[in-house]
């Protein structure tokens, strides 16, 4: 049966849409039938972190409004077939989204896929609780650090609130997934330690995150980090992620950066 | 990491400046009131073959390429009553 996750966090700037494109490549790699669906309208770039910029027509609004099909929507990843990109229109705002028009979409999407990952935009108005609003599980996207552990806690409180399952008397599956984590930093003690996190937000960890310049030279590149270096530090992070996020019992690790003799001579250029 | 990565690593600032130039000139020329251009074509492109075949609107697959120069667009549209001609009417 088909999943529909949305990745959230209420602070921008966390990792949602990185977390989005990486999760959504991590499943479809494993063979799963995949569709990341851009929620941020007006602004949006899950496009761009996927490499399809060049390639969008219609869009998730197109859809909702009944302009365009949904399969003329949906753009093919040109490196996995089995992974689909729903991009958000640029041009309209996010009044245009209805929560029967989305409904309608994520039914239809659910008939096609294994696995709908709704990236949401930031913020705790309409276009968050429409990304969040039909789901079945939740995934926090939160730094270590304290304006985004609050806001992660409202949007918890969102989730348990607005969503379609939590208005049936349900509760939404909700998973924390920690970005940007350092754990240099964090045994020197200059960043929030994961358990106080999970101890504030009381949610499962889905997994760690480290802090890694591949994150941006996949973004740059506009391949999620699994894809183009699947043995970096984050790639295996969001890897074993995925795993959980299916249902597997794996310990969480924070995977470290494998250098060499180079790469430690040259780790901490920037230019 | 070795030194292929490390030299790798240097060239993804400039891929990301040229992605972003191509797509923030088709944004800004397209937020300036073109942005509807696509739907429109595709209705009158639709609309001129929908007068000599019956189209199914759920065959027709829209792809677009925007470049650097040159955009591509395709538009693939599925003609059924063509494909039941007989092979001898066509000739």
């Amino acid at each position: 049966m088909a999943k529909v996750v949305v990745v959230t966090s209420g602070k921008g700037g966390v990792g949602k849409t990185t977390s989005t494109a990486a999760l959504g490549a991590a499943l479809a790699q494993n063979g799963a039938n995949v569709v990341v669906v851009d929620f941020d309208v007006g602004l949006r770039n899950l496009d761009l972190v996927m490499g399809a910029e060049r390639r969008v027509v219609f869009d998730l609004i197109n859809v909702v409004q009944g302009d365009a099909r949904l399969s003329q929507a949906l753009i093919r990843d040109k490196r996995l077939e089995n992974l689909s990109l729903l991009p958000a229109s640029q041009t309209r705002d996010k009044d245009a989204l209805t929560s029967e028009g989305v409904q309608k979409v994520i039914n239809e999407l659910r008939e096609k896929f294994d696995w709908i990952l709704c990236d949401s935009p930031a913020g705790i108005e309409k276009g968050a609780v429409m990304a969040m609003r039909h789901a079945d599980i939740a995934i926090v996207v939160t730094n270590p650090e304290v304006s985004s552990v609050r806001d992660s806690d409202r949007i918890i409180g969102l989730l348990d609130s607005k969503t379609e399952k939590a208005e049936n008397g349900g509760r939404i599956e909700k998973h924390l997934l920690l970005t940007r984590f350092d754990p240099i930093r964090a045994a020197r003690g200059e960043m929030l330690k994961t358990d106080d996190v999970l101890e504030i937000l009381s949610i499962p960890l889905l997994g760690i995150i480290p802090e890694s310049e591949e994150v941006l030279r996949a973004s740059n590149l506009g391949s999620p980090v699994t894809l183009l270096s699947p043995a970096s530090a984050p790639a295996r992070a969001y890897l074993d992620a995925a795993r959980r996020l299916r249902g597997e019992h794996i310990e969480v690790v924070v995977p470290l950066e494998r250098k060499g003799f180079i790469g430690r001579l040259f780790g901490r250029k920037v230019a | 990491m070795n030194l292929i990565t490390l030299f790798r690593r240097r060239t993804s600032a400039p891929v990301a400046r040229e992605r972003l130039q191509v797509l923030l000139a088709h944004e800004r020329s397209s937020l300036g009131g073109k942005s509807d251009l696509l739907m429109k074509l595709q209705e009158e492109i639709l609309a001129v073959i929908g007068k000599h075949f019956t189209i199914d609107r759920d065959k027709v697959q829209i792809k677009l390429d925007r470049g650097d120069s040159v955009s591509t667009l395709e538009i693939d549209v599925e003609v059924p009553s063509l494909a039941r001609v007989p092979e001898a009417a066509r000739a």
